[in-house]
């Protein structure tokens, strides 16, 4: 098993630690991790991304041309990055603010309203665990919720951890938008 | 006892392992990409646990200096920065390779000349192998591929360091400095005592007590022909290093017909790039030197016995590719891939470039 994921967004959207925290779960899940920040000239452009692996065996390139899984959270990251979705992978996007669909025929696309979902919960900030229960729901790897809890535990200072239990219910309901 | 198992970024990791390695002294300045190693260390505090001096200096270079200070009376000392800030540093360390003294500088690369770019660089190959600052002479050059090796490479820097009484480079880019892993942290070594010191480093001039004769630390010396002997016992310093301390890794060599040659984090995009190679019916292996001086060159030059052509993948202009070229004699074809300014390439280009270069 190896999934190869890159998530793409606006800074400050919570990208990084997005894919911090899933790479914690898959540390978690004994598998070997890799999380590769993009900091690079692309992220004039306003946006942030970050290449997560998650494998069985040993990890070589962290920097890689195509993806099992994108997560693209705007208009600049979707059009960036569906090309190099791989062929009968995942292209995952929040429709919030998007005006240009994906029109690729030959990898599943899952539009989720991420936004309208954190909303309800009623604290934005949960907005990307909420992407990140939708992206564990449709992973093909399934990475147990016990695991994902222990990443999140261990991802996050513990002065914070008063709010895992809000972090949990946000990941389960992301998990509701697949 | 059950291993440690951490996720943490190349930087990150460099603090931890110096704390765990029983390091007297960090002394540094931030500089992007690597200001994690100064932030990590002010967040753990080592000051109040191990006793390890903890300072943000007022510039690389008084930072350079107060490690050839620490040095000098024994103290396991480093500094970290990253390019610009390196070059700044270039006249501190040739006088503590001049001084005989032990330290560790790393070296997170980013993309120059100049201030240049904070995104990932290998192009200062030239200025860690071939001196950098003025003088014959070299410092023992370790480049890392992953987290672990940020962490492998602490230990195995200060204890090479101490050894051979040089200084010690760890010459990391910006995709190892930022990228996080998981790593095994080692277990926490006390810091030397004073006598401790004392008997390792009888050179050290820290307080004599009336024991012993002065103790001088320095790189000058007015008499040529004292001069010439100094530099005749660090050129055979440097030999037994050549001998004893070359390292590096082979991947696949054996069955392929084209070998790449690169090190650092470039050395695992060129692996994803042997795979894909693979699957199109081009076999590639690859040596990823690991200490880049001594640059393994009878390594090299064995694996590129029956092969068809050498690429060399760097992010440079093309710097080891000198290396490679003389190690090899210039018996098969060797050419040079890099991308500059910090881009970074991906996997695919590689093969593309194997391509253009060998086969189409």
């Amino acid at each position: 098993m190896t999934e190869e994921i890159i998530i793409a967004g606006f800074g400050g959207q919570g990208v990084l630690s997005m894919g911090k925290i899933l790479a914690y779960s898959g540390l978690m899940d004994d598998k070997e991790v890799t999380w590769m920040p993009s900091y690079g000239p692309e992220q004039r452009g306003g946006t942030a991304n970050v290449t997560v692996i998650i494998s069985d065996e040993r990890i070589s390139s962290p920097v890689l041309d195509t993806y099992d899984i994108v997560v693209a959270l705007n208009q600049q990251s979707l059009d960036k990055f569906s090309p190099r979705v791989k062929k009968g992978g995942i292209l995952m996007y929040d429709t919030n603010g998007i005006h240009k669909h994906p029109t690729r025929t030959d990898v599943t696309l899952l539009p989720i309203n991420a936004m309208e979902a954190t909303l309800e919960l009623g604290n934005s900030k949960a907005y990307n665990m909420v992407v990140m229960g939708a992206l564990l729901e449709a992973m093909p790897y399934k990475l147990p919720m016990e695991n994902v809890m222990k990443g999140l535990k261990k991802s996050i200072p513990e002065r914070h951890h008063h709010l895992l239990p809000l972090n949990q219910q946000a990941i389960e309901k992301g998990r509701t938008l697949i | 006892m059950k291993e440690e198992v951490k996720l943490m970024k190349g930087n990150e990791a460099i603090a931890h392992a110096a704390i765990r390695y029983g390091c007297d002294g960090y002394f540094g300045y931030p500089i992007t990409p690597q200001s994690e190693v100064l932030e990590t260390l002010e967040v753990l505090m080592p000051w109040e646990t191990t006793g390890m001096t903890v300072l943000q200096a007022e510039s690389e270079v008084a930072a350079i200096n107060m490690i050839y200070g620490g040095a000098a009376s024994g103290k396991a000392v480093m500094t970290s920065s990253s390019s610009p800030g390196i070059s700044l540093k270039q006249e501190g360390i040739s006088y503590m390779a001049g001084a005989e003294l032990p330290a560790l500088i790393l070296n997170v690369m980013r993309g120059g000349p100049g201030l240049g770019t904070i995104q990932p660089s290998q192009a200062d190959y030239f200025q860690a192998t071939k001196g950098g600052g003025h003088g014959d002479y070299h410092l023992i050059v370790l480049a890392p591929s992953s987290v672990q090796e940020m962490v492998d490479f602490v230990g195995l820097g200060f204890d090479l360091s101490f050894k051979y009484r040089t200084p010690a480079m760890i010459l990391a880019d910006g995709i190892v400095g930022q990228m996080m892993e998981k790593v095994v942290l080692p277990e926490q070594r006390p810091r030397r005592t004073e006598e401790e010191i004392r008997r390792q480093c009888p050179w050290a001039a820290n307080g004599r007590a009336g024991l012993r004769p002065r103790n001088v630390v320095t790189s000058l010396e007015l008499e040529s022909s004292k001069m010439e002997e100094i530099n005749h016992r660090l050129q055979n310093r440097y030999r037994e290093i050549q001998e004893n301390e070359t390292r590096w890794e082979e991947l696949d060599v054996a069955d392929a017909d084209y070998l790449i040659v690169a090190f650092g984090s470039v050395a695992r995009i060129c692996a994803k790039a042997k795979d894909i190679a693979k699957e199109k019916g081009i076999k590639v292996g690859i040596v990823r030197p690991i200490t880049l001086w001594p640059f393994p060159a009878e390594a090299v030059r064995k694996a590129a016995e029956g092969k068809k052509g050498i690429l060399c993948v760097e992010l440079n202009a093309g710097q080891m590719i000198e290396d490679v070229r003389l190690s090899i004699h210039d018996a098969i074809p060797v050419k040079h891939f890099g991308r500059l300014g910090g881009i970074i390439p991906s996997p695919q280009e590689v093969v593309d470039a194997l391509e253009k270069n060998f086969i189409n």
